[in-house]
């Protein structure tokens, strides 16, 4: 495991938690991909999905649980969760073009149409992407979602930006 | 002597829940705390909380500071800010010091929720300006808006290291990279990732050798310890740093609980030296509780149950609430404190704590 070696979740990782969606739902459009590995005592994911969507259950340690087919990639659970964990995927944004959506609590936020920096999970830039969106309603609290566009095949990698 | 039913000596959040909850049912209480604010560190959290909505999950530590301020004013607290409580004496009896005069109190029950102490780690270096405790560097951006330095190191990985480090790299400061001499990292992986993902360097088994400089810190030195913690020769490499971060844990602040002559046992788990305890939080000491990190280093989620159970202790041992009431709400605080304790990282703290029991 190198998730508790240098904060990184790998693949392999990744695909073994219930909360990853599959290949299959990834190719119809969006949908979240929660990134929480560990036991801890947590579930505001739980109540901020008005589909249904996540289950956590009791006790709140369980690792929540995506019900994919339920989930539409709204984004409500991004900015609620704790851990900054929870992402949205958009596979079909453009033509060869995918969509991440992710939590950012830095200042300055960004613009519509900006050229950002697209980081992977360790920090490097791999790509030049665009924001397309910057949401910031007061039920985020302080919590942004910004949305990138980057290459389909980078999805499941950019999980951060620099402006 | 001024007396009172319930004083609670620490206003954090073990002991704003203690207040409110003994006042909730008709205790006349007095918090006490040293500093000119209530809130202890949760003015400093300016992150969201884990837990459930029942545990204020999702809300920032300081908003959870200014609810539980307005519900202390609300159920009619007398709150004693800038006083220190330096004398414990036989029959309850508090001795206080405000603006330099020095008054005493009676108290029919006291809690004790004074909290913790940063540790201190001894390398050469070590008294630099610049090398600091990780609450010390929260207090001056979060509190004092003030840029404690450009380029940082932090030492430890738990919680606190993790989630300061994120908030260093949030007031502008550059997070060069974290060390942790242990061979995993301690606290939630969520907050390692979310350093990780914004270009902060984590070496664990690694730790800090020396920090450089003439009039400041200019530099760190780290070395790689091998299984057994010591330092393995040629692995030393020095990082360009204005800034050491320490975040090598806490140590309950007992000094009181021992001038009233508590039971004590030691339990690294829980930070050091704690004071015996039942599932009432009552001390060895009748009438006497302890809340919070004093009773153990944990979370502030816990510490607010836990300030809650010691008040309806003390409200039902002043026969102001009936004891199948008292009993009811003391299992629900308690309910939701086992819920944090359920996984990996709550498990150990559980054991220590129940290893705490006084049998009543």
């Amino acid at each position: 495991m190198t998730l508790l070696k240098d904060g990184v979740l790998t693949n392999e990782e990744l695909e073994a938690l219930p909360c990853v969606p599959g290949r299959e739902r990834m190719e119809k459009g969006a949908v979240v991909v929660i990134e929480c590995p560990q036991d801890i005592p947590c579930n505001p994911c739980e109540p901020a999905c008005p589909k249904g969507a996540i289950v956590v259950g009791g006790p709140i340690t369980n690792i929540p649980v995506l019900k994919e087919d339920l989930c539409d990639g709204c984004g409500l659970c991004v900015a609620p969760c704790p851990g900054q964990a929870i992402f949205v995927v958009d596979l079909n944004h453009g033509n060869d073009e995918a969509a991440v959506s992710l939590p950012y609590e830095f200042q300055p936020l960004p613009d519509k149409g900006q050229k950002v920096k697209a980081l992977n999970r360790r920090g490097e830039a791999v790509h030049e992407g665009t924001v397309v969106k910057v949401l910031t309603p007061s039920s985020f609290d302080r919590t942004a979602v910004i949305t990138v566009t980057v290459p389909k095949e980078l999805a499941m990698e950019v999980r951060s930006i620099r402006l | 002597m001024k007396k009172v039913e319930l004083a609670v000596i620490g206003a954090g959040p073990a002991g704003l829940c203690a207040a409110i909850e003994g006042a909730k049912h008709g205790l006349q209480v007095t918090l006490i705390d040293e500093n000119i604010r209530a809130g202890g560190q949760l003015f400093k959290q300016i992150h969201k909380f884990f837990g459930s909505g029942v545990h204020r999950a999702g809300i920032r530590g300081v908003d959870i500071g200014s609810q539980l301020l307005d519900e202390t004013e609300k159920a009619g607290v007398e709150v004693m800010l800038d006083t220190v409580v330096w004398g414990l004496f036989e029959d309850k009896v508090l001795a206080l010091v405000h603006e330099g005069r020095s008054t005493q109190l009676s108290a029919e029950r006291i809690i004790l929720a004074a909290g913790a102490t940063e540790n201190a780690l001894a390398f050469p270096g070590w008294t630099l300006p610049g090398v600091m405790g990780a609450g010390a560097a929260q207090t001056m951006m979060n509190m004092h808006r003030v840029m404690p330095g450009k380029k940082a190191i932090m030492v430890g990985s738990g919680n606190v290291g993790l989630i300061v480090g994120y908030q260093l790299i949030q007031a502008g400061i550059k997070l060069e990279l974290l060390v942790e001499a242990a061979p995993e990292i301690g606290g939630y992986s969520v907050h390692a990732s979310k350093l990780a993902r914004n270009g902060v360097k984590i070496f664990t088994s690694t730790t800090i050798k020396e920090a450089r400089g003439d009039e400041r810190v200019e530099s760190a030195v780290t070395v790689s310890v091998d299984e057994n913690w010591n330092p393995v020769p040629g692995t030393e490499r020095e990082h360009e740093v204005d800034m050491v971060c320490l975040a090598v844990g806490l140590s309950p602040l007992i000094e009181l609980a021992r001038l009233a002559g508590c039971g004590f046992k030691y339990l690294s788990e829980l930070g050091g030296h704690v004071p015996l305890h039942d599932e009432k939080m009552e001390t060895t000491q009748p009438g006497i509780y302890v809340a919070g990190d004093i009773a153990g280093i944990d979370e502030a989620s816990t510490a607010m149950e836990e300030g809650r159970i010691a008040a309806l202790a003390a409200a039902e041992s002043l026969g102001r609430l009936g004891g199948e009431e008292a009993d009811a709400l003391k299992k629900s605080a308690r309910k939701r404190m086992e819920e944090f304790w359920d996984g990996s990282f709550g498990r150990r703290v559980k054991a220590s704590k129940e290893s705490l029991s006084v049998k009543e």
